[in-house]
């Protein structure tokens, strides 16, 4: 049998829906994660039947709260609106269509306190669990069911053999690696599954590499 | 190891132990984590099964269109007088399978048992069986496991998605999960507890998913109470030595052809059954507007 106990029994998480409220949260707070820098704003394009039924299920706190860092199971949630006028965090919702994604798929664009803007596709796939689709245009595949690497860097000969030196070195083994890039020569962004927790001195590590862009890493811990 | 209960089954049998040790073995397997680990875990989530279980008894809950609110509260103070058609011990675990999905309605915290529409069903049942029967807390936590276990074998060969296969693949998975526990805490046979899961679903297999307004509340919260009476009395059909002719892993598959039969207006999506009655249509306009 290889699917775990503890996919059936869990998520831990504030109610009412997996798919709507815990995953939605899910998906917000790595959404930010991944961009990991003041946020001034937010917008959320709802797609499907997150646009349909996202009221009844509170969809929006929990993306909110996701934004915020509050965690699925955190009891705060509900509270995420309020919370979001405390630390000046502006947001808005529209209804929106994407293409080729889930029933329960959300676009959001963050406006970040250097005014640079980010976005991130995701969707939220039954059971608390989510998919990241696309980060500021590259197509992605993030789960998050193992700690993953985010990296954004030009697309040079050799850079990958970089980055895979620098987890070589700290023990790292790769589980799954995709890289994407827009267009040949100009900017690529590359996926790294891993079995270990990343650490800090990783991130750091690997930020130093010439013609790193950025770095992010979402460690898959409960 | 396996992959249906008949393997399962064969396993416990042939090592002479619980379905418990063998789903424990499993996944020690696959997650690579110790057995205290496993327990660790287990206890997380139990503990957070049992205060949703009993969070909604003394205080009501505001919920959307507040329908649902307060339920639990009046089931359980019927529950403890006297003249219930049930008996005092089927309405407390009504009341505590009401509590969980008041709770989850309200946007408290809960754990999802397959998932969180179906959330009250195996707290309501594994709390009210430990505590009647005086079993330890590693024997309770056992019996969560053997659920789980269970509950991941139906996820592997049909579907817990209500949107999938409708509410038997939710509630009565639940319902199947909390038997099969059941029947272990009591000192039942693997092969009884198997047969348990398989009463379950019989005893609701075609049952329809139909949230009014597309809430989790009606009709979830009345099936979550009956579904765990369903655990109850196939966990008693199965322990006075019933079996089911039709084999566990087959009603599983009818199970899920059922699901797929379904009309996509009878799954989640609130088009047919209780919510496009009358009613159920005022009320989605009342809180929603038109």
């Amino acid at each position: 049998m290889d699917i775990s106990v503890f996919e059936v029994v869990g998520p831990l998480m504030i109610g009412p829906s997996s798919s709507h409220t815990a995953g939605a949260a899910k998906l917000a707070r790595v959404a930010s994660v991944i961009v990991d820098y003041p946020i001034k704003q937010v917008s959320f394009g709802l797609h499907g039947s997150f646009a349909k039924t996202y009221r009844g299920h509170g969809t929006d706190m929990a993306l909110v709260a996701g934004v915020l860092g509050i965690k699925e199971d955190d009891e705060r949630l509900k509270d995420a609106f309020y919370i979001a006028r405390e630390r000046n965090l502006i947001y808005d919702f529209y209804e929106t269509e994407l293409e080729n994604v889930h029933q329960n798929s959300v676009k959001i664009t963050f406006t970040l306190m250097n005014d640079r803007v980010r976005e991130i596709v995701g969707s939220s796939i039954g059971g608390g669990q989510i998919l990241i689709r696309k980060v500021d245009g590259f197509d992605t595949d993030i789960r998050l069911n193992t700690s993953t690497l985010v990296i954004c860097q030009e697309d040079r000969v050799g850079i990958i053999n970089e980055i895979s030196k620098v987890l070589t070195d700290y023990g790292i083994n790769i589980g799954l690696m995709t890289v994407k890039r827009k267009e040949k020569g100009t900017q690529a962004c590359c996926i790294i599954e891993t079995d270990t927790i990343l650490s800090s001195y990783v991130v750091d590590s690997l930020r130093k590499i010439e013609h790193i862009i950025s770095v992010q890493a979402i460690n898959a811990v409960e | 190891m396996y992959s249906n209960m008949n393997e399962l089954l064969e396993l416990a049998n042939k090592k002479e132990v619980p379905l418990s040790e063998i789903i424990l073995e499993n996944e020690q397997k696959i997650s690579s984590l110790t057995e205290e680990q496993i327990f660790e875990k287990l206890e997380k989530r139990y503990q957070v099964m049992e205060r949703s279980a009993e969070k909604a008894l003394e205080k009501s809950f505001s919920t959307v269109g507040s329908l649902i609110e307060g339920i639990s509260m009046t089931q359980y103070s019927y529950a403890k007088s006297v003249g219930t058609i049930c008996g005092n011990f089927i309405n407390i675990v009504m009341a505590r399978a009401l509590s969980g999905s008041e709770v989850n309605a309200s946007m408290g915290r809960i754990c999802a048992a397959p998932t969180a529409g179906a959330c009250g069903i195996l707290p309501a049942v594994l709390v009210s069986i430990s505590e009647r029967e005086h079993i330890s807390r590693r024997k309770t936590l056992e019996g969560l496991l053997t659920a789980a276990g269970v509950g991941a074998i139906i996820m592997k060969n049909a579907t817990v998605a209500g949107a999938e296969g409708g509410c038997q693949a939710e509630c009565g998975v639940a319902a199947a999960m909390a038997a099969v526990a059941t029947v272990e805490l009591v000192g039942g046979t693997p092969e009884v507890a198997l047969h348990s899961v398989a009463f379950s679903l019989m005893n609701c297999m075609g049952l329809i998913c139909d949230p009014v307004a597309g809430l989790v509340q009606i009709p979830c919260a009345q099936r979550n109470a009956s579904q765990a009476v369903n655990a109850l009395l196939s966990a008693d059909l199965a322990l006075a030595g019933m079996k089911c002719l039709i084999p566990p892993d087959e009603v599983v598959g009818a199970m899920y052809k059922v699901g797929k039969l379904l009309p996509a207006a009878l799954k989640e999506t609130s088009m047919g059954g209780i919510a496009s009655t009358k009613t159920g249509k005022a009320i989605k306009n009342s809180i929603f507007g038109v």
